[in-house]
């Protein structure tokens, strides 16, 4: 893992290879090191990070989050990882939840394909230029982004024959 | 011109011949006339004259058994040949995310441990580790190793169900029965320890939920004694069999820049001959303590899967080994009173106790704000567990990285251009747990 200072070396790596905005933020917590980027720089960032010096060559994982009272709601976070070095480095955006858009990484990272549908499935952060934007887990004609934090847990009624007809769009 | 009719005329006369001819009857009605006289060999279509095959799209699932679980392949073929698929997936996507986050940290063990379930002690060990590095809580040694223990048990037995249902994939029901059999040894260690033989909730914050009980480091030592020579058993029952070899051996190759960048984890990247181990590279649990090796393939197919699967199995028995060798003695929980239950003893002299376990099987405890990310080596690969607190007694966000899922994106490549059957052993031997996927 990069230690607090090893964590503001690359954060200082990135503003100078991609811009002073690009970083908002540091955040060195419980022995993990995440860089706060805005969501425009995510795709530079990420390719600088892959391709600098100490290159963060895996993609190992993409999540996303609501936090739900706090503005900007939407969260997405990258998990990068040095197979060399043995280090993770995480990298953190946070969006709007009005019309949240991403530039897509899978073509720097094809492991990112199916994480990404999965961050729009739950979340609707829409991924631009990603290949094969769809729903992954829900139904495809389902409405609505579950993982939000201000989306009901249950309520939701189960379609039988009997009862398909009372419910909109089940015919699709 | 009435000799020249077109291939649909054929077509449809047939059918229309079959209408009222009884069901039996019809299938002679087929006619085989314009099939090639040479079936599609390999990966070279067939073009000259007549013959022409076209691609046809059929679905293999979600209800088959060689889905492993309730998966659907959207599969493009080319006579017996594989030219695309594509897995659709979410037949078993329960939300358990999504009601985690309605529970208490402890109670959400519970769910996790439903996601991958083959690795119930992989989901419930990277989520705790995850509760643990938010609340900087230290887990005791002798539960970090009681924790591999059963750990290691727990990833024999995934392995073993791996083979066995890959196994009986390929035709190979022996290996079923002999699979399941030894698999039912670790169960049966399970139950002992927990009560439980799946889901055992075993694991909790702060350490395990209970002390082993006596006779169970015995119990281990016969399943570790008994466990190498029934691994030489299968290797003798399948790394002989023709079908077994004529299956498995050089199809579904996959080269190690590929599964990297497609982020493929686990025994899938060691057959290729990548040795990337998260208990070697990062070590947690006290994983640094032990001896081991890591197994690797040399070319990424089947057959390396399969072999680094077996050589994983006998490392796995080196591991509990000398976890029961030098198990420590000691605390099995940590004594943060405010994170673990008081022993049931001091419920009846200790008032502090009393309030102690009141608080914290009605509220729960809280976790400091804050975010993380964990990742441990599970039978299937990285297992991730990224974990929001906000400060209250339920997590925010707990989601899991979890290996099949990541996996799953490399099966269309492995299986192109191979022939069906091949593409059900790559599926076997890619080994995806639906309940992890989907979650």
């Amino acid at each position: 893992m990069p230690d607090a200072t090893g964590l503001e070396l690359i954060a200082q790596g990135v503003r100078d290879a991609v811009g002073a905005e690009a970083i908002t933020g540091t955040l060195f917590h419980r022995e993990q090191a995440t860089l706060e980027v805005a969501p425009a720089s995510v795709y530079p960032v990420l390719r600088h990070l892959r391709e600098a010096e100490e290159p963060w060559e895996s993609l190992m994982s993409l999540h996303g989050c609501d936090y739900l009272p706090e503005e900007p709601r939407l969260g997405v976070h990258y998990q990068l990882l040095s197979m060399e070095r043995c280090e993770r480095l995480g990298v953190k955006t946070r969006l709007g939840v009005d019309d949240p858009h991403l530039d897509t990484v899978v073509d720097l990272f094809p492991t990112a394909d199916y994480q990404e549908r999965e961050v729009y499935d739950m979340f609707g952060v829409v991924f631009d230029g990603h290949p094969d934007l769809r729903r992954i887990l829900m139904p495809e004609d389902y409405v609505g982004y579950p993982q939000r934090r201000d989306f009901p847990i249950g309520g939701e009624p189960v379609l039988f024959t009997f009862n398909e007809d009372k419910y909109p769009r089940w015919y699709e | 011109m009435s000799d020249e009719r077109t291939d649909s005329d054929r077509v449809s006369d047939a059918s229309a011949a079959a209408i009222g001819v009884p069901y039996r009857e019809r299938e002679r009605s087929v006619t085989m006339e314009r099939m090639g006289e040479e079936p599609v060999s390999g990966t070279e279509a067939v073009v000259d004259g007549d013959v022409h095959h076209e691609l046809f799209t059929i679905n293999i699932g979600p209800h088959h058994p060689a889905t492993h679980g309730v998966l659907r392949l959207l599969t493009t073929l080319e006579g017996e040949v594989v030219r695309d698929v594509k897995p659709i997936i979410g037949y078993v996507h329960t939300g358990i995310e999504k009601s985690c986050e309605d529970h208490q940290y402890w109670k959400v063990i519970t769910f996790v441990e439903r996601m991958d379930y083959l690795a119930y002690y992989y989901n419930a060990l990277v989520y705790c580790m995850a509760v643990e590095r938010l609340l900087e809580i230290e887990v005791p040694p002798r539960a970090q190793y009681l924790r591999v223990a059963h750990l290691e048990i727990n990833r024999i037995a995934s392995h073993l169900f791996a083979l066995a249902t890959g196994a009986l994939d390929l035709g190979a029901v022996t290996m079923l029965w002999w699979g399941c059999r030894d698999r039912d040894l670790a169960l049966d260690l399970f139950e002992m320890s927990s009560g439980q033989r799946m889901h055992t909730r075993y694991f909790q914050i702060g350490g395990v939920f209970e002390d082993i009980p006596p006779g169970w480091v015995r119990k281990a030592r016969e399943f570790i004694e008994i466990m190498p020579k029934r691994i030489d058993q299968y290797e003798a029952l399948l790394d002989r069999n023709e079908i077994w070899l004529q299956r498995t051996k050089g199809t579904g190759l996959i080269s190690t820049e590929r599964c990297l960048e497609l982020g493929v984890t686990g025994p899938l990247l060691r057959a290729t001959g990548h040795p990337w181990d998260l208990r070697k590279a990062m070590p947690y649990s006290s994983y640094d303590h032990f001896d081991f090796d890591v197994p690797v393939g040399i070319q990424g197919d089947n057959y390396d899967r399969f072999k680094v699967r077996l050589d994983e199995m006998r490392q796995s028995c080196r591991i509990i080994e000398q976890a029961l060798d030098g198990l420590p003695e000691g605390p099995f929980i940590t004594d943060d009173r405010k994170v673990a239950l008081p022993p049931r003893h001091e419920l009846a002299t200790s008032m502090e106790a009393l309030i102690h376990h009141f608080k914290l099987v009605t509220e729960g405890f809280r976790v400091p704000p804050g975010e993380t990310y964990v990742a441990i080596e599970s039978p299937r690969g990285e297992l991730g567990c990224f974990l929001v607190a906000d400060g209250s007694a339920k997590p925010a966000r707990v989601h899991m990285r979890d290996p099949s899922f990541v996996n799953l994106q490399s099966l269309p490549e492995m299986a192109k251009d191979s022939l069906i059957a091949d593409f059900i052993a790559c599926v076997a031997m890619l080994d995806p747990i639906l309940g992890g996927i989907d979650r």
